[in-house]
């Protein structure tokens, strides 16, 4: 082979890693039925990849490969382990009989390998800080040391969790499968809580300096459009929408320095239309399937936003009665905030006012920064100067972002004397 | 493999039942039994008396002290145990979820352990 050909081989071995290192391993886990072995496998099977496709070509079926090679790595691990342990010779020859007449085909099962792999790592028997680290490190790719930057988590602490959800998996026996039709609909919830959460983390940082962390965004929005792939189902596509209508204004919610800028304020021209467009074609769907869920509202609502020139043009009537829908699909007090904040728009000030005291007497959101800072707002444009400034300065003892702390302070700097 | 299901209930609120409503659930433990042992799931099951009955034994220096009670107060108490046979994870928790103790309180599922 000449020198161009194999430097043409080492891309490809290279490009065949980006886009199918997932799908091999999660192919990998199924067959050899553990994680760690299996992720060893796949590292083991490039590696062979690297040596062999430079000199050989590269083959027509390069994930078949991969496979094959991944699970014939495993055997020799187990045979070389076996002398230590011999119960793992019995495993080595039940594997070695399993690859004989179970030739892995291309493209069969492959995707419900993908679904079984995010399934097991967003097992509700895991604890949910796990999920997300175990959903994003397999699903995803993402190194420990990624992951824990992103959470600002110490790397120890976070691998400290990896290895523990997995051994979980191992021990406890968590099946690699994708759940019945029966379990799905709760089982699913999990997942999507998973990826929300991940798109949460990244897009609204609950600490720290910095406002955004785009990256972990756009995870959560490639695991989103991976799971309507294998998944169509109409929460999934609600909640695709809910995170793409959201990442459209990331421009736009802060300005140059840093500073956090209000929807109403925000410079709609700096919206993404591309993602907009998609985000209302996916609540479109969603919506006529009539089998959504809170994913789908919240993003209905997020779409309202979207589709007015201005915050004046909003429906915020339609608002309000998205807001009631969700109220009874998933009943929270942040949610009857929202709705409160809604109801100002719509009737007024004083009228969203009634319904935020009313919650807060109530105690539930006593000591979350935004149902304080919402109060403040309707106070201050209700000329209640007073009390607006109590509600401000509780707010502000109350969060622990940056960059709120910042809009917070500016807020009540404003205020009339 | 093998998973005991122990099912935490407060006993107070057992206590307080009306018998008609603690004699169905009875009835619906048996019932559940039977079809648990009929497909081979259950390996044993037993309900335990109320922790007042329990004394709890400790050998420390190598002298036993015996206390009245269970050895930790909670506001669920073993109540007790169902020993399963099951493929995974999810049919431990498929089974579980069925007990009547899954409604009144909760079920630790718990994989067993060979000590070898």
């Amino acid at each position: 082979m000449t020198e161009n050909a194999a430097g043409r081989a080492r891309e490809m071995v290279e490009a065949t890693y980006r886009s199918e290192s997932r799908r091999v391993l999660a192919t990998l886990i199924r067959l050899l039925g553990d994680f760690d072995l299996a992720e060893d496998a796949l590292h083991d099977a490039f590696a062979a990849a690297l040596e062999k496709w430079p000199k050989d070509g590269v083959p027509v079926k390069p994930r078949a490969w991969l496979v094959s090679a991944g699970r014939f790595k495993a055997i020799d691990t187990l045979r070389r382990r076996a002398r230590y342990d011999a119960s793992l010779e019995t495993l080595a020859l039940q594997l070695e009989a399993d690859s004989r007449y179970v030739e892995p085909r291309e493209s069969e099962g492959v995707e419900d390998d993908r679904l079984r792999l995010i399934f097991t790592c967003c097992h509700p028997a895991l604890p949910p800080e796990a999920r997300v680290a175990l959903t994003l490190r397999e699903v995803c790719g993402l190194t420990t040391e990624e992951i824990a930057r992103a959470f600002l988590t110490a790397p120890p602490t976070l691998a400290q969790r990896i290895v523990r959800a997995k051994a979980k998996i191992k021990e406890a026996r968590i099946p690699y499968q994708v759940p019945s039709r029966a379990d799905l609909p709760d089982r699913l919830e999990t997942v999507l809580q998973v990826v929300y959460l991940v798109f949460n983390e990244g897009y609204s940082a609950s600490s720290g300096a910095t406002l955004t962390r785009a990256d972990l965004s756009g995870e959560a929005i490639r695991l989103g459009r991976l799971l309507l792939e294998l998944l169509p189902e109409p929460e999934v596509s609600g909640l695709l929408a809910l995170m793409l209508l959201h990442e459209s204004r990331r421009v736009a919610r802060t300005s140059p320095s840093g500073e956090l800028i209000l929807l109403d304020d925000q410079d709609r021209t700096l919206w993404n239309r591309g993602q907009i467009e998609e985000g209302l074609a996916l609540v479109e769907r969603a919506l006529s399937s009539r089998r959504f869920g809170p994913y789908t509202l919240q993003a209905a609502i997020a779409a309202e936003h979207a589709k007015a020139q201005n915050g004046a043009a909003t429906d915020w009537a339609r608002i309000v009665g998205l807001y009631d829908l969700l109220v009874q699909a998933n009943p929270s007090p942040v949610v009857e905030l929202n709705r409160a904040v809604a109801v100002a728009m719509r009737d007024g000030p004083s009228a969203g006012l009634v319904l935020i005291d009313a919650i807060l007497t109530r105690g539930d959101l006593d000591a979350y920064h935004l149902a304080h800072s919402a109060r403040a707002d309707l106070c201050r444009r209700l000329g209640k100067t007073v009390e607006a400034r109590v509600s401000y300065q509780r707010a502000l003892d109350l969060t622990q972002q940056e960059t709120e702390r910042r809009f917070l302070e500016r807020r009540l700097a404003e205020l009339p004397d | 493999m093998k998973y005991v299901c122990l099912c935490y209930e407060e006993e107070k609120k057992l206590k307080a039942m009306p018998k008609s409503e603690w004699d169905d659930i009875v009835r619906e433990t048996y019932a559940y039994n039977e079809e648990l042992h009929k497909n081979g799931r259950l390996i044993t099951s037993q309900a335990l008396q109320p922790t007042e009955n329990a004394t709890t034994v400790r050998v420390r220096n190598g002298k036993v002290s015996t206390t009245d009670g269970p050895f930790a107060e909670t506001k669920e108490q073993l109540g007790g145990f169902f020993l399963i046979e099951a493929r995974d994870l999810n049919e431990a928790i498929q089974v579980a979820s069925r007990l009547s103790g899954a409604r009144l309180g909760c079920i630790e599922v718990r994989p067993t352990m060979e000590l070898s």
